[in-house]
This record gives C-alpha cells, structure tokens and sequence, in this order.
C-alpha cells in the first residue's frame, strides 16, 4: 500500500476525528460501563463478606457440639469390695467412695494433690457411684480387673473448657463452684479429663432437658430421612405429571389460567398454614399417627408441590417448540413428542426444581412444630423400616429450635451443633443437583 | 406451454391427492385463509407462491393437521386426501402425518445423534424389523437427504452440531425416512448452498415419481424449475392455481403478473 492510498480517506472533509480518540460520548458510556461494573464487584463482595461471617460465626458456635470433656479413670474393683458396697444401706455412695479412692490415689501418683470430696465429683461427673454399680452389677465377670471409665463431664466443665465459662464469669452455684476448677485443671494436668470427639452427638438421640451432655441428632437426621423420602416419592411424580398436562395437554381458558394463578398463590402461601392444615386434615380429620414422619412428609409435600410445578412448567416452556413440531411432523403422538423429547431436555431444570423443593422441606420447621414432631420426641430410633413413617420422630430443624429453646446454655451448642449438620445435608443436595444438572446437560 | 426443462417431463395429472374445499383458516380474529379450492394431484410437485405473510405456510400446515398444536388456530371447509376428511372426528392426526411428512421452515432436528434422528419416525411406526433393517432406512433416507456422504462417518454425532442447511438436509432425511404418501416442504432452502439445493431439487424430482409434493418457495426460477403445478396466494386468497408454465408466461390475474415481475412482495 503506498502512502498516498492511505492519506486518501483523511483526505475527504467529510471525515470526522480519528479512531485512535475517543470522543465525548465513546467516553462517557464507558464511564458509566465502569461504573455499573463497580457496583456489581461491591455487591458481590457484599454478598461474600456476610456470608463468610455467616460461615464462621456458624462453625465457631456449632463446633464445641462435636466435641465433649470425659473422664478417663482406670478402675479395679474386687469381689469382696462389691460384696461390701452390696451389702451397706446407701450403696451407690459406697461405689463413690471407691471412686474418689481411685481418683486421689492416682492424683497423688503423679504428684498432684488437691483436695475434694464427693460432692466435688458430683459437680463435675455427675453421680459416678450409680454408674459403677449398675456397669457391674450387669458385668459381675469384670470385678477385680482393671475397668476403664469414660465419664462424661458436666455441661459446665464442658464450658469451662470450650471457653464458654471462665473463673471471672464463673457464678457459684450448686453446679459448680470455684473450688472445683482447681481440681478440673489438675485432672487436666493428669491427663484424666480432657476433650474427645463426641460421637455421640452424630449417632444419639434426643436426651432430657437435664443432660445436654447426652443429646445427639441422629434420631431426628433419621426422621427428616423418612419425611424427605415421603416427599420426593409424592411431589415429584404428582408435580411433574400435572406439570406435564398443565403445560403440553391442557387447553388455555379460564379454568387452567385459575388453577395457574392458584398454585402461584399456593407457593407463597405461608409454611406455618400448610401446619395448621395437616394437623386438621391429616392428624385429626385422617387419624394419622401424630408426631410421624409420614405426616410431616404429607404436610411438606404440599408446600412442596408448588415449587416443583412452578420450576417444571418453566422447563418445560423453555423447550423450543420446534422440536414439538418436528416430533409431530413424523408422526409421533403427543406423548411420545413429550416423553421421547420434550421431557429429556427439560429434565435438568425439573431436577434442579425438585432438588431446591426438597431442601427447602427439608429445612422447614414451623409446620413441624404444629404436627407435634417436636424435638423432644426424638428420644430413640424407629425399629424398622414402616415404623420409620409412623413412630413419633422429630427432624433436624425441629430438633434445633427444640435446643435452642432449653435453659441450659450447653443446648445452645447443640443447637448451632445441629446448624452445622442442617447445612451439610442441604450443601450435599445442592452439589447433587449441580451435578445432576451438568449430567443431563452435558449429553448435547 | 411449458418451459423447458417441463416439456419433457411426463406428468401423471389424473389423480387428485388432496382435495381442499372452501377452506377457511382463523387465528383468533384474524382472517389467514380465504376460501380457497384447490386439488393437489398425485405423482406432482406443487408449488406455493406468494408474498411473505399470505398464508402459504399456514395452508401447507393444514395438509398435516399441524395447526392442531395452536390453540387459537381454527380450520373450517373440508380437506380430503384420496376421498377422507381429514378433520374428520375418527381421523388420529397421528396417522395422518405419519402419512403426510413435513420439511419445517426453520431446521429442527432433535437434539439426538444424527443416526437417531433419522431412526426416530420408522421406530415409532414399526418400519424395520432388526437392527440392520434400520440401518438400511437410515441410509437410505440420508441418501436421499443428499447429506449420506457428509455425515456417514459420525452418525452418532449430535444433530445439533450440523451446520444450517447439513440441519435442514438431515431434516429433509427424517422425513422420508417414513415413507409418507405426501412431502410438504415449507422452504426448505433458505439455509442451502446451491449445490444442496440442487441435491434436494433433485430429491424432489425423485420422490415425484410416487409422492405427491408441496413446497413453499419464494424463488420464482425454483418454482419454476421444479414443480408441474403452481398456486399464488395473496392476502389469504388463492389468487390462481394452474401449470406452472402456464403461471409464469401467461398469469390470468393481474396480481398474478405484478408478483412474478417483482411489483408485489
Ligand atoms: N401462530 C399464529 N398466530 C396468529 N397469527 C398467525 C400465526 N401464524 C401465522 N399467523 C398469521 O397468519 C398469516 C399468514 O402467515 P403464514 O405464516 O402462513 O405466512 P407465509 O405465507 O408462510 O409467510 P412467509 O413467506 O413469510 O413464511 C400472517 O398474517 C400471520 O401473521
Ligand atoms: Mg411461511
């Protein structure tokens, strides 16, 4: 190209500033493109700030739940001291008396002395001399060998060393006095009580309003299990075959658009009436077993629906209808155009409505408490698999504001303890449904 | 009267395929096809003519009944194929268009692999006994498509992942992979090269010698080319219907002559 065919174009009048300059407005859009990008950056940020500080506030609080302070005491108890404890009028302090003899000799092994009495061990283990008997009065073949002994401490002791009670909060009471932190601190220099992962958090059930200590979610992580099943085996097939008439059968007049408005309403319908409704339907109208997961799974499975309907219809319109079309033009009937087409392509978004159905079931409470599946009546596991459905049983978030709501401040670990298993459940359904999602998707 | 390539074409005029009779067709309000009488004879290409928006599609989509999927879409009159109402109570529109394929406007393969998309409609009517028997209508049908020797090798590739007019072919496959008595071909061309369109051309010429063939085109050369008949629609009217040649050289209505010189449309 030689110069002259490149002056050219500058040449003419016509020809207003270079490409290499912006001009006024070039600037002023990009500006405010700027701009817009700025406040997108800050309200994710925004969004990310509070949700680390959710986050952490959570595993912060819920984390001392997982972990409970024992007890190790290794004791042997001979024939004749059983006979003897056996024979006195107030035998479980006779076992205590063995204890506390245990507990100062073993102290004063490695050096340590610090006085207590029973009363002491009472505060911080709880009544260990019943404990003793009953372990061998049911295993006499242990006597005279050496037993090892996990005692669970007291909520206090607990807080006491998860940082929730200190010697300057420290209230003296009958629970505990102040004394007794000199002696939980030589224990602990000892070796004797510390902290483990607590198991049974995870595995147990419900325990009364006096042993946090004792509490776990397991009973009520079954009964959500029960009630999920209840629900993804009525919502999903009812709501995707009334989707499926709704969106490719029904004809379009004033009856379908007032059932469309309907299950629009029925969506926002607060949770607390689809509670009030199962308890007049289902428990006093059907005579259904109250406090039962099948029940509660009925109950969700109204609240349920809607959502799943609402998300189905709109994969399902999302479907091109030229491959309606195409599906007809060869002759294929209406169902065939829906099930062999229609359907495939629409069933990542069906999926991933149902599964963020189910997690909002999952994490509902309100008509729960309604239909008596408190957290209290998580005592024990079903026995069996019918039973599951029909035994009184309580559910994750039920059994959470059950904690929350007791006086002993230990429940309030629990409960956030409880927050943590809650939110791992619905983590896991999300990541499925992501994943079922990419599944689906990824086939074209 | 014929043009050319016509005058040495033996064409089998005799026997009336579909017989439409003052067919009207509503959307809602809207008036889309005026009383129109035509009769679309067997062994014949067909062609419909007219400026966009006149209703070419919407009569080639009452041939099939495809009008039934719009709800507003309402068809009154009588349209018979060899001597049966269509809209007939005790007609399954299913076996009416496993009988009367269609080539959409837009390309609409199925988001399946190229080999499924073709074995979709003789799986759903029971065409083929084995595997192999598929396979044969399969490549038979691809054949015909004027696409076989581009896509032989990925049968099981996505439909999908075509380019426009290799769509549109694979689209032309499927449907006379169901051997319909009846092809409507609602342009098919728009995304073709030209040596497709010759292909498909050709096809058409072909599945003359046992269908009866309706296409919709806007090119006055192609209507030309390929069809023994032609009717031009205007504002939802059948203007005029008659030879092709006849058409072309010497419309009977004014309209007729303002279109093909390029006055309307
Ligand atoms: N689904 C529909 N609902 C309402 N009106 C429609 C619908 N389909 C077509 N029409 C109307 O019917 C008339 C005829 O449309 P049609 O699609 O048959 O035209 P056409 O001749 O095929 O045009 P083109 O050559 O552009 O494809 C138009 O006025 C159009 O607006
Ligand atoms: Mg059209």
């Amino acid at each position: 190209m030689s110069d002259a065919s490149l002056q050219s174009p500058s040449a003419a009048p016509a020809r207003k500033g270079s490409l290499h300059r912006q001009d006024e407005r070039t600037r002023k859009r990009n500006a405010a493109e700027a701009r817009f990008r700025g406040y997108g950056i800050a309200a994710i940020a925004v969004g990310v700030f509070f949700l680390v500080v959710l986050a952490f506030s959570i595993i912060r609080s819920g984390v001392p739940a997982f972990t409970h302070t024992v007890l190790d005491v290794e004791i042997t108890l001979t024939q004749q001291q059983f006979d003897e404890a056996e024979a006195q009028l107030f035998k479980t302090k006779a076992y205590a008396g063995y204890f506390n003899a245990t507990l100062t000799a073993e102290l004063e092994r490695r050096g340590i002395s610090v006085p207590f009495d029973e009363a002491a061990i009472e505060r911080l283990a709880g009544k260990v001399g019943g404990t003793l008997r009953e372990f061998y009065r049911a295993n006499p073949d242990q006597l005279g060998q050496p037993v090892t002994f996990e005692l669970p401490a007291s909520s206090r002791v607990d807080g006491y060393f998860n940082g929730r009670v200190s010697r300057d909060t420290l209230q003296e009471s009958r629970f505990l006095m102040l004394a007794d932190l000199d002696l939980v601190d030589a224990l602990s220099e000892a070796g004797i009580i510390h902290g483990t992962f607590n198991w049974n958090f995870i595995t147990g059930a419900d325990s009364g309003v006096d042993n946090p200590g004792g509490a776990g979610i397991g009973a009520s992580v079954v009964g959500s299990f029960f009630m999920m099943l209840v629900v993804l085996f009525l919502s999903l097939p009812i709501g995707v075959a009334a989707s499926i008439y709704l969106e490719e059968f029904a004809p379009q007049n004033r009856f379908t658009d007032l059932i469309e408005v309907n299950i629009s309403n029925l969506a926002a319908v607060p949770s607390i009436v689809f509670g009030i409704l199962g308890l007049a339907v289902f428990i006093q109208f059907a005579h259904l077993p109250q406090s039962a997961p099948l029940v509660g799974g009925l109950v969700l499975t109204l609240m349920t629906l809607p959502t799943i309907i609402i998300s189905t219809r709109a994969s399902l319109k999302a479907v091109p209808p030229s491959i309606r079309d195409a599906a007809l033009g060869v002759g294929a009937s209406k169902m065939q155009a829906v099930f062999h087409h229609v359907l495939p392509l629409a069933m990542p978004g069906i999926l991933t409505g149902t599964i963020i159905g189910l997690a909002q079931a999952l994490g509902e409470t309100a008509p729960l408490l309604l239909i008596g599946m408190v957290g209290f009546v998580a005592r024990g596991y079903p026995d069996g698999f019918i039973a599951g459905f029909t035994e009184p049983n309580s559910a994750m978030p039920a059994q959470i504001y059950t904690w929350a709501a007791r006086a002993d401040a230990s429940f309030y670990d629990k409960a956030w303890g409880g927050i943590i298993i809650l939110l791992i459940f619905l983590l896991t359904m999300n990541i499925i449904a992501i994943i079922l999602r990419r599944r689906f998707e990824r086939r074209w | 009267m014929y043009d050319a390539p016509q005058t040495q074409r033996e064409v089998d005029l005799t026997q009336t395929k579909i017989a439409a009779r003052n067919v009207q067709v509503y959307y809602g309000d809207t008036h889309a096809i005026k009383d129109v009488d035509v009769n679309i004879e067997d062994k014949t290409v067909t062609a419909f003519i007219g400026p966009s928006g006149c209703g070419k599609s919407t009569f080639l989509r009452c041939l099939n009944r495809m009008n039934d999927t719009i709800d507003v879409c309402r068809v009154e009159g009588d349209i018979l194929i060899d001597g049966e109402d269509i809209y007939d109570k005790r007609v399954d529109p299913v076996q009416l268009r496993a009988k009367v394929g269609m080539v959409f406007q837009k390309p609409n393969p199925f988001p399946k692999s190229i080999y499924d998309n073709v074995a979709y409609g003789p799986r759903i009517h029971g065409l083929a006994k084995n595997k192999a028997d598929l396979d044969d209508i399969v490549e038979r049908a691809l054949r015909r498509g004027a696409i076989w020797d581009e896509v032989k090798d990925r049968l099981q590739s996505p439909g999908t992942g075509l380019s426009g007019g290799q769509q549109q072919r694979l689209c032309i496959a499927r449907a006379v992979a169901t051997e319909p008595e009846v092809l409507l071909m609602d342009e098919p061309w728009s995304a073709l090269d030209p040596i497709a369109t010759a292909q498909v051309e050709e096809l058409i010429d072909e599945l003359r010698q046992n269908y009866s063939v309706v296409i919709v085109t806007h090119s006055m050369q192609q209507a030309a080319r390929v069809s023994q008949k032609t009717a031009f629609f205007h504002l939802g009217n059948l203007v005029e219907f008659g030879e092709t040649g006849q058409i072309f050289t010497n419309p009977e209505d004014p309209r007729t002559e303002s279109y093909i010189t390029g006055r309307i449309g």
